[in-house]
């Protein structure tokens, strides 16, 4: 089955019908979506810096890593859960926008660099805790974390701008 | 010189107008100014957590203050230079716009009381005052904020 198609049948759903049809739940999901960043992203952001020794340097990664997870992971929860919603408003527009697909794209790229990170030089996070420079590999998913999540608000942000769609 | 006429001024303004004929430069500067949202809500919400005791437990409220405050400071200056940017690209807009006024009142009164109650509640939070005191100054600057940003996200929406 195309992927269109998929978008198609998501479109006829109850809750995408729902979501269309109803005046308040796009401004209200899409305000939640909005302020979540500031949960979900300003949490990540922070975790970032501190991989690139920028803040808190007195407290371990860990602990760092540690106190911030249970909001980040809430902040994602509410992030995925508002943003499902939001595209289940008109998921065939979404799949036309050239900006929705970059979305993606970077976001499944975020997914990746945090794997690595956990499967990598995370596992031996106590031997590098309290150094004054994290390792190489640890700054690079700091660093790169920061720019993917930077393209992913960006190209969210853009999605409301239809430049590329073929049908208006 | 009458509010109104302020904001025709501005909208009339180089700014105003080479934001408006661009193309590109409205949506960049309002995707600048939400990572500037995302970091500075993440600042503030780490401090009052803090503040709440929900957060980073081994690090004293006033010495995480301290540090947080230059990145608050940095931060708040990108949305407010961002925000200004916007805003005399579409003054008139705004001058017809409730949610603009809201967000205007919200963003006044937030400004204020982080410079004032939250900065001497922090210096002082392990010493001097009462844990609920200290929680409900975590609130109202979590609630001040948060109208800020929903006024914010409601002008497009009026």
């Amino acid at each position: 089955m195309p992927l269109l198609s998929v978008f198609e049948w998501l479109a006829h759903t109850r809750a995408s019908v729902a979501m269309t049809e109803s005046i308040w739940a796009f401004p209200i999901v899409e305000s939640i979506h909005v302020l979540s960043l500031c949960l979900f992203l300003g949490m990540t952001t922070i975790l970032d810096l501190r991989l690139l020794s920028l803040v808190m340097r007195d407290l371990p990664v860990s602990e760092v890593a540690t106190r911030l997870l249970p909001w980040t992971a809430a902040g994602f929860v509410l992030m995925v859960v508002s943003g499902a919603l939001t595209f289940l408003n008109a998921p065939v527009r979404y799949y036309e926008s050239l900006f929705f697909r970059i979305k993606m794209a970077a976001l499944m790229l975020a997914g990746v660099n945090a794997w690595v990170f956990h499967a990598g030089i995370w596992r031996r996070v106590a031997s590098w805790d309290r150094d004054a420079v994290a390792p190489f590999s640890a700054r690079l998913a700091g660093g790169l974390s920061l720019v993917l999540w930077a393209c992913i608000v960006v190209a969210g942000r853009m999605i409301a701008y239809r430049w590329f769609d073929k049908v208006k | 010189m009458s509010v109104l006429s302020f904001f025709q001024w501005c909208a009339g303004s180089a700014l105003g107008t080479a934001i408006r004929d661009s193309r590109w430069l409205f949506p960049v500067i309002e995707a600048v100014h939400l990572l500037g949202l995302a970091l500075m809500g993440g600042l503030v919400l780490l401090v009052d957590m803090r503040l709440m005791g929900l957060s980073m437990p081994r690090k004293p409220v006033a010495a995480l203050a301290r540090e947080i405050q230059p990145w608050l400071i940095g931060t708040l200056a990108v949305m407010l230079t961002t925000g200004v940017m916007l805003y005399t690209s579409e003054a008139m807009k705004l001058y017809y716009n409730g949610a603009f006024w809201m967000k205007m009142a919200f963003l006044v009164s937030a400004i204020v009381y982080t410079f004032t109650v939250r900065r001497a509640v922090l210096a002082a939070a392990e010493t001097r005052v009462r844990p609920v005191w200290v929680k409900l100054v975590a609130l109202v600057s979590i609630a001040l904020w948060a109208g800020v940003g929903i006024g914010g996200r409601a002008i497009g929406f009026y």
